[in-house]
């Protein structure tokens, strides 16, 4: 059961190997066709997978290969990272195929966006964006055989029809299967327009099902997948690299000596420092090229390198939240201003105001970034695991001085990404070092510590909010401040306040019915790397917001649920650009308006399933919190017990999500577990700190994630249903994370009457 | 030269007896399913069995292990069948998967101990197993579910 990577081929193991490795002769080989249908659409929208850069492909000739012995390949070029896209792409185009789905497997797509579309995995964008054009790519490859069958039989093609594998012409009883006629299939023209007849979903095999099985489920559980790290080519060596411990640092001086006598260690290479701000570039530094992993890491040890600083060694989180704090005290830049909230403020008899501070976080993706690069002939060829494949190929091609189309970006499986793998720096290092090896492949892999220290992190923000109540105890204005570096800043000169994507994370497009509002973004500047973890903006900005609605119900006397519901008000359509939502997660506001409805509909489900109101023990308390992200709208509430030792014990969870459509039913329960857990994660344990411009953790025993102690017994998931399939679709990724710590922390509360106003909450409850 | 037992198979190395099993399984003979996560037995996606009992492979050296058996997720069933591997598919319990070869092996020396766990028994047993996916409670209603498959019989 050796895996022995071949080098040749981009796809992931040994069986799928196998598969195109059968190929051949007789097999639908299906050329490089200009994309069809979809790219005049392309041109007169902005929104949605067209609004992405290179927009999308449905051509049956790109995704769909169709095998003499019938065994249908389909090409996913959306990034698997846990979330099962590569199940659910191949189940959608399985489905409209008319696929019998213990015939079909999968395969990984190269970077090339002209031919595939956006390939950037994130932003819980890759069913929302790709359901329809992967539907009328099976639908198309399904009326092409269809032609091929009746061309052959010299029927109608009306009399004929795709079943289970097989075309049939139904009055004479003749079959063929798939793998018999797809040579002839591949030959016709993919039909456009009306030629292509979409199932009703009523017809549907696999979507919405929730049936299917992880089309990746025998290769993970046996070992045989293939992730970044786990790239194995012919004389291959291995790099580790030590980078300036300060963003923006660089080498004083180095002594290799040591290094260089440590067996098995073949070189010592210096890398360039990418200047601040460094986008996707290695932030440079020594790397140790050795004949294993263990050699490297060991000589990287033996090096004595004196780091010059640069303006970040001022970087300490505890002088930072001041910072932080004092800018969220005084006025800053307005993002949203409706009707009068100064006026109000000043003639109210009852105010509230509370400060909330959330910190940086890392991804910490169990597989740590790694990637391997060799440069034959003046190809340039990688292996990695990143979300974004198309950035790796440009910014390897830059990089290295070479045209684009000479750099062939192989994507493997992703063990976790949750924005991390969205850059590829570690794979332009793995470059690099492979053009100081004469070309020779270079396996990078970054340790949990280079890792932990040199992340893109999640943000650090004050947020305060206050408010004006009237006499029901409602406000009747509200002034939020958020402050928090941006990712504006690994772009370009830092540009320290928040951007449209940031700030319609969940702060401009607050969906109270309240008269009076006013949110600013003071300044705050950016002195790490700054990146995209997942739901990103949405996690302080959730807190905050429903930390302070749970606050407020409190000192009005009030149930926090019929408070919650009260303040989101009457049922409405909320158009985001009415809000100052500029953004509104790149999708049309008139198809994706901010539905009110529905996110009252998953506060009232997730809290009668989990039997809100009921009586409970001492120290025993349930909480609420409800966000709308990545137009989706989750709602959570938990049990939680804190006992008199302040121990936190989460009995269990609820999670009501309205995503519209579910392709993979299945998927979105994971999906929803799963953020529940990293969202535990978030509130209980997790923080980045800085000092002297050093991040103080290193490893899981500083830097703490959830484990399964920390999960509750009961996690129940409710999924709403859509009316139907022609309703738009949500994002699943990432919603489901960020009511998880006001959830937890409202219920905290309820248990012991202590307010968390921090996270995370490690030791606050400590007796 | 240290000689150790990989799955089934006798192997050599004369190379450095400190290096962990861990990069020796995954650079020097390409077991590739065996992951790093921490280096630091923090997270156990590098779990294999040593004479038939979980260990982190990352803090196990070649001299360590020196005239042992090792078995690594590979070598677990000879055709991806352990009941643990068929009720974690069953349940869909992977998401990215990257730590599940980890999780699966500290979960086969559980049940090689206890062979019909309670919650407190997985939670006690799995606890140095971190899945940053979050896939812990089907984890808990996998292991489950292969102890009832095997009716408790010892595997």
């Amino acid at each position: 059961m050796t895996h022995h990577f071949n080098p040749s081929s981009p796809v992931i193991n040994v069986s799928r190997r196998g598969l195109l490795a059968g190929l051949g002769a007789g097999v639908f080989v299906l050329a490089v066709g200009i994309p069809g249908n979809m790219s005049a659409r392309a041109q007169d929208s902005k929104y949605g997978a067209e609004g992405m850069p290179n927009g999308i492909r449905d051509d049956p000739k790109v995704f769909v290969a169709i095998a003499d012995d019938g065994t249908v390949t389909v090409t996913c070029s959306r990034q698997e990272m846990g979330q099962g896209v590569r199940t659910s792409i191949a189940l959608i185009v399985a489905d409209e195929l008319e696929a019998d789905w213990a015939r079909v497997k999968v395969t990984q797509a190269q970077a090339d966006e002209a031919r595939y579309g956006n390939q950037d995995t994130d932003g819980s964008r890759s069913i929302r964006h790709f359901f329809m054009p992967m539907r009328h790519c099976g639908a198309a490859a399904r009326a092409m055989l269809e032609e091929a069958a009746a061309k052959q039989w010299g029927v109608p093609a009306a009399e004929v029809e795709a079943a289970n594998h097989e075309i049939v012409h139904k009055s004479s009883g003749r079959r063929i299967g798939y793998g018999e006629i797809a040579k002839a299939a591949a030959e016709l023209p993919v039909p456009q327009g009306d030629g292509i007849k979409l199932k009703d979903a009523s017809a549907f095999r696999y979507i919405g099902k929730g049936q299917t099985k992880l089309i990746d489920g025998f290769d993970m559980t046996t070992g045989r997948a293939h992730y970044g790290i786990d790239t194995r080519l012919p004389n291959m060596v291995y790099a580790v690299v030590a980078r300036p411990p300060v963003y923006g640092g660089k080498v004083a001086s180095v002594d290799d000596a040591e290094a260089l006598k440590v067996p098995g260690v073949i070189k010592v290479v210096s890398i360039e420092p990418t200047p601040v701000p460094s986008e996707f570039q290695p932030l440079g530094g020594v790397a140790v090229i050795a004949r294993n992993t263990w050699a490297a890491i060991q000589g990287r040890s033996k090096l004595k390198i004196t780091w010059d600083d640069g303006p970040n060694k001022a970087y300490s989180s505890d002088a930072y939240r001041t910072t932080l704090e004092e800018a969220a005290r005084k006025p800053g830049k307005v993002v949203r201003n409706a009707g009068d909230v100064d006026g109000v403020m000043a003639k109210a008899e009852k105010k509230l105001e509370a400060e909330y501070y959330i910190p940086h976080l890392t991804q910490a993706s169990m597989e740590p970034p790694a990637a391997t690069v060799r440069i034959v002939d003046g190809k340039c060829e990688a292996w990695a695991c990143v979300q974004a494949p198309q950035a790796t190929r440009e910014r390897l091609a830059s990089r290295l001085g070479m045209p684009v189309e000479d750099v062939t970006v192989n994507v493997t499986l992703l063990g976790g990404g949750f924005g991390r793998k969205s850059k590829p720096d570690f794979v332009v290092e793995a470059g690099l070092l492979s053009k100081a090896m004469d070309g020779a492949p270079v396996k990078v892999t970054w340790t949990r510590e280079d890792d932990v220290r040199h992340s893109y992190y999640h943000t650090v923000s004050v947020e305060r909010i206050e408010a004006a109540t009237d006499a029901d105890g409602k406000p009747a204005a509200w002034l939020h401040r958020s402050v928090a570096p941006t990712i504006g800043s690994i772009f370009g000169p830092d540009p320290k306040h928040e951007l449209p994507s940031e700030l319609s994370m969940g702060l401009v497009n607050l969906p109270f019915d309240i008269p009076n509002v006013r949110i600013e973004n003071p300044e705050a500047a950016a002195m790490t790397r700054i990146g995209w973890y997942r739901s990103v903006s949405n996690i302080p900005h959730a807190f905050a917001i429903q930390s302070f609605v749970a606050e407020l119900a409190y000192a009005a006397g009030r149930d926090h649920k019929d408070y919650l519901l009260e303040l989101i008000g009457p049922d409405r359509k909320i158009d985001p650009t009415t809000i100052d939502d500029s953004w509104n997660y790149g999708e049309d506001p008139k198809l994706y308006p901010l539905d009110t409805g529905r996110l009252k509909r998953v506060i009232e489900l997730a809290t009668e399933q989990i039997g809100w109101g009921r009586d409970l023990p001492k120290g025993r308390g349930i909480g609420l919190a409800a966000h709308y992200s990545f137009v989706t709208y989750v709602a959570v509430a938990a049990d939680v017990e804190v006992d008199d030792q302040g121990t936190l014990t989460i009995h269990r969870m609820d999670v009501a999500v309205d995503c519209g459509p579910q392709v993979n039913p299945e998927r979105v329960r994971a999906q929803m577990e799963g953020a529940a857990v990293m969202g535990i994660g978030n509130t209980l344990f997790g923080e980045i700190t800085f000092k002297d411009g050093r991040v103080e953790q290193g490893n899981f025993d500083g830097y703490e994630v959830a484990r399964i102690d920390a999960a509750p017994k009961e996690i129940h998931v409710h999924v709403v249903p859509a009316s139907d399939f022609s309703q738009p679709l949500g994002g699943v990724g990432e919603p489901g994370v960020p009511p998880v710590a006001p959830a937890l922390t409202n219920a905290i509360f309820a248990a012991t009457g202590k307010r968390i106003r921090q996270l995370p909450v490690k030791q606050q409850l400590g007796v | 030269m240290a000689i150790v037992r990989v799955n089934g198979e006798e192997r050599q190395y004369d190379g450095d007896p400190d290096m962990p099993l861990l990069w020796y399984l995954r650079d020097e003979l390409g077991l590739t399913g065996t992951k790093f996560g921490c280096g630091e037995a923090l997270c156990g996606a590098c779990t294999i069995h040593v004479d038939g009992t979980a260990m982190r492979s990352c803090q196990t050296t070649i001299a360590d292990a020196e005239g042992a058996s090792i078995t690594t997720i590979e070598g677990l069933s000879a055709d991806g069948d352990h009941p643990l591997q068929v009720a974690w598919r069953e349940l869909n319990v992977p998401q990215c998967g990257y730590c599940q070869s980890g999780q699966i092996m500290q979960a086969a020396s559980l049940l090689k101990d206890t062979p019909e766990p309670t919650d407190e028994d997985i939670d006690s047993a799995m606890s140095g197993n971190i899945c940053r996916c979050g896939t812990y409670p089907r984890i808990r209603a996998a292991i489950k579910q292969a102890a009832s498959a095997t009716k408790g019989a010892k595997l």
